[in-house]
């Protein structure tokens, strides 16, 4: 092979058919074009002229050259050009493939994959052992590099995925240089790190070092807070050499607990800076379920935040004993709770009517002594549905007796009558100090300063379940803080006043701590080790490299001390962490992906380091362009030759210019244009059928035949008698025409735009039905959990507003809406299939034969069972596809045809069967 | 019993509308065409033999008794005869060369020579007519009248191509002494035939005018390469290697036939216009309308 720039040739010793061009040239020029005859009247004047030039007449250059360029091409073609050779590394030696597999490569990471396979293939053409190693898994075992034969790591590195963490090199550079001599190729994700350049040395000591690079630029989302009522997050990007525009997008549950987009908001990158803030905007009830804000677009760990309790911002409604009297602000039992709550709680001040009105998360209640028998009930009810009371002593609940005698509800333990006053002016005795907070206490391991100290409380009566309400004491035991819960809520007291007056606990920091170890203010600043030593937390939810929050594995704990320094790793993935604590009401952490102080900055290598791209096959074969491009100057010729010769009408030229321009219309342009006013007076005049237009052909062709097999068998069979099936295509088509969608999930899917999210949404909700079919009845489901095409279709529901899923009950209507079925098989037979799950109060009734289920249709049925293809007939009506063996394959595709009757039938008639149940009472109330 | 000769209603009606299809175009061409010369007086301002009033004179010995105007007679003493002025009438012979030479046309956008003379030829007789004067076909062996009738007639005819010949030959009828003639073609044919048949004509006194229409490829022979020439219906062929070395020739060879042509009209009292189908056709009507009109040389 020898190359020219980006032009290389496979047979180059053909090129020297080129030499052969001039004979051709002077062969072609020798032989003139056939004599023209043309009709001329005067004629006879020429008779008798004698021709004074004898020279032969030419053949036009511009022929001569059209002549010379299709054998050219045609000579070209056979010494098999190829455009960009691709970046090769060719050899024999072992070749190291390093995967930094950070969060950084899943932005690219399905061309890091493709790339990857190009180079194993190459490496399997040159018969060289591979090693695929993710720098950010770490080296594991004696022999972490494993080199093998590249055929072994092509099936093995489908499964690769990239880690939410960045790679840390100082193990690595240990193991590589233990072994023995490789090349490298290193799949960086761009990001400047330490220790990068010292593995480059130590890889570059072991052979030639080669790097892949992503040309895109990278983006991330660093930190979230708030600031002034709005969750505001930072941009980050790599590149910044150009504007840019970017999207960010909040989720969480809605109060049905489905996941959804709460709010989206654009940003930009101005030019030349790297960071930019965005501001989400959202009511406080909106804000405090946001769980996690990300680059719309951008499939990265980095590019998503998670939140936690720092976010959340908790309404609290403080109401204190008395009058506030001007310029006693400082003794006001408020002041301290104002001061503490204001920044980090919205807080609620009106009266206790209409405090309760706001529905506030938490309700304070300080030195209040006596309420009024509607009061203490309206709080009580609002206690027991999960409010949280937190009630501070003073001058004005001791004096009132309340909770003396007997246990009050609002209370959590009883009080003794007059309390006590310690190291007064008129008492012996030192104010005393807080007693260390006890294991299982919220409160545990808050260090208490030396200055709080106690004067004056409110005593507890010693009861049998004091010990378990208290959670802070003093040194000499007597209770400090205790709580009760009381019906789904939660009382706790304080036996101190909230102002100055009984303890100096509300002018230390302490008094803050405590306030947000009970929740109720939300967490203030930045995560403390010291704070957080000695605690233990465990990761609730974790972010994948792709960001996006899975359940935690089972991980253990991680030490408080660690989870601040923020170093991650397979046993400390970034997520959500909630403390390991006993009581329930444990703190949520969020550690994301990118620091809060972390700076994107590019990777600098080396001078000299060999780049490769990372775009996969750039090689491109010009051969067939070429012959092609010969067969076309041919072509050409012969109507040029025609023309020189006189026998080519214009017309016919025209016509056959016009069959040339209308040769190449791509037909799936066509099928692109939404739907002409005919299809859809075809649609909403009969009954249609339609499935998904996926855009791959083969795919929506065996959709189509599924559904024309379903429409005749149901024509045949059935009353409903539809026309033929159409495809849809979400984004254009209207849907609301369509009773029922089959919607074919396979891994290649193309990502409908939240639009047609939206309409496919108001689909589900205007009672169509839409049937999704993976395809691949859960065969090759792994210990990840599903199947590719099972995991795009987790990406799909995401996006939709799908109910609870059970596999489909005995009773359900679907078994009995034409015919009885108790199976469901397409082509395979195996998967279950899953429809909205019946609520939880359905239950049998004596002597009815099902459970009185839900009203309606199930918005979708989920299943693998490739139905599509058991229906689907072809043009002549026979089936398309075979299904199972001999009579029992027949009889399984019966089942999937009266399978698909049945879904026609429960789409249009709803629960009809249902009701069937009350035919017996209907009779017998007729019989009266 | 055989009746090979017989033509049925259907042929007859097929051939009838073959001829009359290009009729009813040529007459509307040829009306608008004559529409475009406004007619002045014709008389020859002197007493004679016509429509038009001309005088009253005192009748003289010799008047015929019928010939007086009693009317105006009454008014006066004497007699007086009505004289209207006299208008000769012209019997002018018309022939349109439609062989198949004259199919010719060298671009799309312009008409056959043909069609141009056909045009011409017809309105030249429209406007005859019009003017009371005689026209007739010289294929037609029948005198010329006058009349709309005669014109409908002539255009039936001129509709019809004659197959056969590829160059035509203006064929000898007998023409009063006197007559007019008017010969429309390329002469392009054999000149021997064409000389004789003018000769002819130029014999019995006729006065006329040649016209001859050409095609402007036939002017300027824009051909170039390894051409066969062949006449329209293939008859005569000739062959070059290279068209465009023989265009000099072929142009001096041109010019020596309408020399020629020219020189023949010169000697015989005729008149001679080359016409050029590119050329609007009224330029070359009124050039005919003068020649015919005008007084005879």
């Amino acid at each position: 092979m020898i190359a020219l720039g980006t032009l290389g040739f496979l047979a180059p010793w053909l090129l020297l058919g080129l030499l052969g061009l001039p004979i051709l040239w002077w062969l072609l020029r020798a032989v003139p074009p056939a004599p023209l005859k043309r009709r001329f009247p005067a004629v006879t004047l020429l008779l008798g002229l004698e021709d004074r030039e004898t020279t032969p007449d030419r053949t036009p250059w511009w022929l001569l050259l059209l002549r010379m360029a299709a054998i050219a091409a045609a000579i070209l073609a056979f010494a098999q050009p190829v455009l960009n050779p691709s970046d090769r590394i060719a050899g024999r030696a072992p070749l190291l493939i390093a995967l930094d597999g950070s969060w950084a490569s899943a932005q690219s990471w399905g061309a890091r994959q493709d790339k990857l396979d190009e180079i194993l293939q190459f490496a399997v053409q040159d018969g060289r052992p591979v090693a695929v190693v993710t720098l950010s898994d770490g080296p594991k075992g004696d022999k972490p590099f494993g080199f093998n034969s590249a055929d072994n790591w092509s099936a093995l590195v489908k499964g690769l995925q990239p880690n939410a963490w960045e790679p840390d090199y100082a193990p690595w550079i240990e193991a590589v240089t233990q072994e023995d001599a490789f090349e490298t190729i290193w799949m960086s994700d761009g990001l400047a790190r330490d220790g990068r350049a010292g593995l480059l040395a130590a890889l570059a000591e072991k052979g030639d070092v080669s790097v892949v690079e992503s040309g895109g630029n990278l983006l991330a989302l660093r930190g979230i807070g708030i600031e002034s009522g709005a969750l505001t997050t930072t941009a980050l990007r790599l590149d910044n050499t150009d504007a840019a525009a970017f999207s960010i997008k909040a989720e969480g549950p809605d109060p049905a607990g489905i996941t959804r987009s709460l709010a989206s908001v654009n940003g930009a990158f101005e030019q030349g800076l790297t960071e930019s803030v965005a501001s989400i905007e959202l009511p406080s009830e909106l804000r405090n379920r946001v769980r996690r804000v990300a680059l719309d677009g951008v499939r990265s760990a980095g590019a998503v935040v998670v939140t936690d309790d720092s976010i959340q911002r908790r309404k609290v409604a403080l109401i204190g004993g008395g009058s506030e009297q001007e310029g006693a602000v400082l003794v006001s039992p408020l002041h301290f709770l104002r001061k503490a709550l204001v920044p980090t709680a919205d807080v609620i001040e009106a009266d206790l009517a209409d405090s309760l009105q706001a529905t506030p998360d938490v309700l304070i209640l300080a030195d209040v002594g006596d309420l009024t028998a509607t009061e203490t009930q309206s709080i009580l009810d609002w206690v027991e549905k999960g409010g949280l009371l937190v009630r501070f002593a003073g001058p004005r609940m001791a004096s009132s007796g309340l909770g003396q005698t007997d246990e009050h509800p609002l209370l959590p333990v009883r009080l003794r009558a007059g309390g006590r006053t310690v190291g007064g002016a008129m008492s012996w005795g030192a104010p005393k100090a807080l007693e260390d907070f006890p294991e299982g206490s919220p409160f545990f391991g808050l260090e208490i300063p030396d200055d709080v100290s106690v004067e004056s409380q409110v005593m507890a009566q010693p009861d049998p379940n004091l010990a378990e309400r208290v959670l802070a004491s003093l040194q000499d035991g007597t209770p400090l803080v205790t709580a009760k819960d009381q019906g789904a809520g939660r009382v706790v007291l304080f036996h101190v006043t909230a102002n100055a007056e009984w303890s100096t606990l509300p002018l230390s920091g302490l008094f803050v701590q405590l306030l947000e170890r009970l929740a109720i203010s939300a967490r203030s600043g930045v995560l403390d080790s010291a704070d957080l030593a000695g605690t233990v937390w465990v990761p609730e939810q974790v972010l994948d490299g792709f960001g996006l929050l899975r359940d935690a594995p089972a991980l253990a704990g991680v030490d408080g001390a660690r989870l601040t320094a923020g170093v991650f790793s397979a046993e400390m993935p970034p997520g959500v962490y909630k403390s390991g604590d006993l009581q329930g009401d444990g703190r949520r952490v969020a550690l994301n992906a990118v620091a809060a102080d972390r700076q994107l900055v590019a990777e600098t290598w080396p001078l000299g380091t060999n780049f490769l791209t990372l775009t996969r096959s750039e090689e491109r074969p010009l051969q067939a362009l070429l012959l092609m491009a010969a067969l076309a100057f041919l072509c050409a010729d012969v109507l040029a030759t025609l023309w020189v010769g006189g026998r080519l009408w214009l017309r016919s030229g025209v016509a056959a210019g016009l069959v040339l321009l209308a040769w190449p219309i791509d037909p799936a342009q066509a099928q692109s244009q939404p739907q002409d006013d005919a299809a859809l007076i075809q649609a909403a005049n009969n009954t249609v059928l339609a499935y998904v237009d996926t855009g791959n052909a083969r795919l929506d062709d065996v959709s189509r035949a599924g559904l024309l097999g379903l429409s005749t068998e149901l024509f045949r069979r059935t009353s409903v008698e539809p026309v033929e099936p159409v495809g849809v295509n979400l984004e254009t088509d209207e849907l609301s025409l369509y009773p029922f969608l089959y919607w074919p999930v396979t891994d290649t899917l193309r990502m409908p735009s939240s639009a047609a999210f939206e309409k496919v949404n108001s689909f589900l909700r205007g009672g169509g039905l839409i049937l999704f079919d993976t395809k691949d009845s859960n065969i090759g489901r792994g210990l990840s959990g599903g199947t590719p095409n099972g995991k795009m279709l987790q990406q799909l529901a995401r996006n939709l507003d799908i109910p609870a899923l059970e596999p489909v009950p005995e009773d359900h209507v679907l078994t009995r809406a034409f015919y009885l079925l108790q199976d469901f098989p397409g082509r395979y037979a195996n998967a279950n299939v899953w429809v909205e799950a019946a609520p939880p109060d359905a239950e049998l009734v004596e002597g009815m034969p099902f459970r009185n289920l839900n009203d309606g249709v199930t918005p979708v049925v989920i299943g693998g069972n490739d139905w599509a293809s058991a229906w689907a007939i072809t043009e002549n009506g026979r089936f398309a596809y075979p299904v199972g063996r001999g009579v029992s394959g027949e009889r399984q595709r019966e089942i999937a045809i009266r399978f698909g009757v049945n879904l026609i039938m429960h789409v249009l008639t709803g629960n009809y069967k249902s009701d069937q149940v009350h035919v017996p009472a209907l009779l017998d109330r007729l019989g009266q | 019993m055989t009746l090979p000769e017989q033509i049925t209603p259907e042929q007859l009606r097929h051939d009838a509308e073959e001829i009359a299809a290009g009729f009813p175009a040529l007459m509307a061409a040829a009306d608008q065409l004559a529409a475009t010369i406004s007619l002045g007086a014709h008389g020859r301002r002197r007493a004679g033999p016509g429509d038009e009033f001309w005088q009253y004179r005192p009748a003289g010995a010799g008047d015929p008794l019928r010939e007086i105007d009693w009317r105006r007679s009454a008014r006066a003493d004497t007699q007086f005869v009505r004289q209207m002025e006299w208008q000769n009438l012209q019997a002018v012979h018309l022939w349109v060369d439609r062989s198949a030479a004259m199919a010719y046309r060298g671009q799309d956008n312009l008409p056959q020579k043909g069609e141009r003379a056909r045009v011409l030829g017809l309105a030249a007789s429209i406007l005859l007519a019009k003017a009371g004067e005689s026209v007739g076909l010289m294929e037609d062996p029948q005198p010329p009248k006058h009349g709309r009738g005669q014109i409908t007639k002539m255009a039936m005819r001129l509709a019809t191509d004659s197959k056969g010949a590829d160059y035509g030959v203006p064929p000898s009828k007998e023409m009063g002494r006197g007559n007019r003639a008017l010969l429309i073609s390329d002469f392009l044919g054999d000149w021997e035939q064409v000389i004789a048949a003018l000769s002819r004509a130029a014999d019995q006194r006729v006065q006329g005018c040649l016209v001859q229409v050409l095609d402007p490829t036939e002017e300027s022979f824009p051909f170039d390469g390894r051409t066969i020439f062949q006449s329209m219906s293939g008859a005569i062929n000739f062959e070059t290697r290279r068209a465009k070395a023989l265009r000099d020739d072929y142009l001096a060879r041109l010019a020596e036939r309408k020399d020629k042509l020219d020189a023949l009209a010169r000697r015989t009292g005729w008149q001679y216009m080359c016409h050029h189908t590119d050329q609007p056709a009224q330029a070359a009507l009124m050039w005919i309308h003068n020649a015919i009109s005008g007084p005879a040389r």
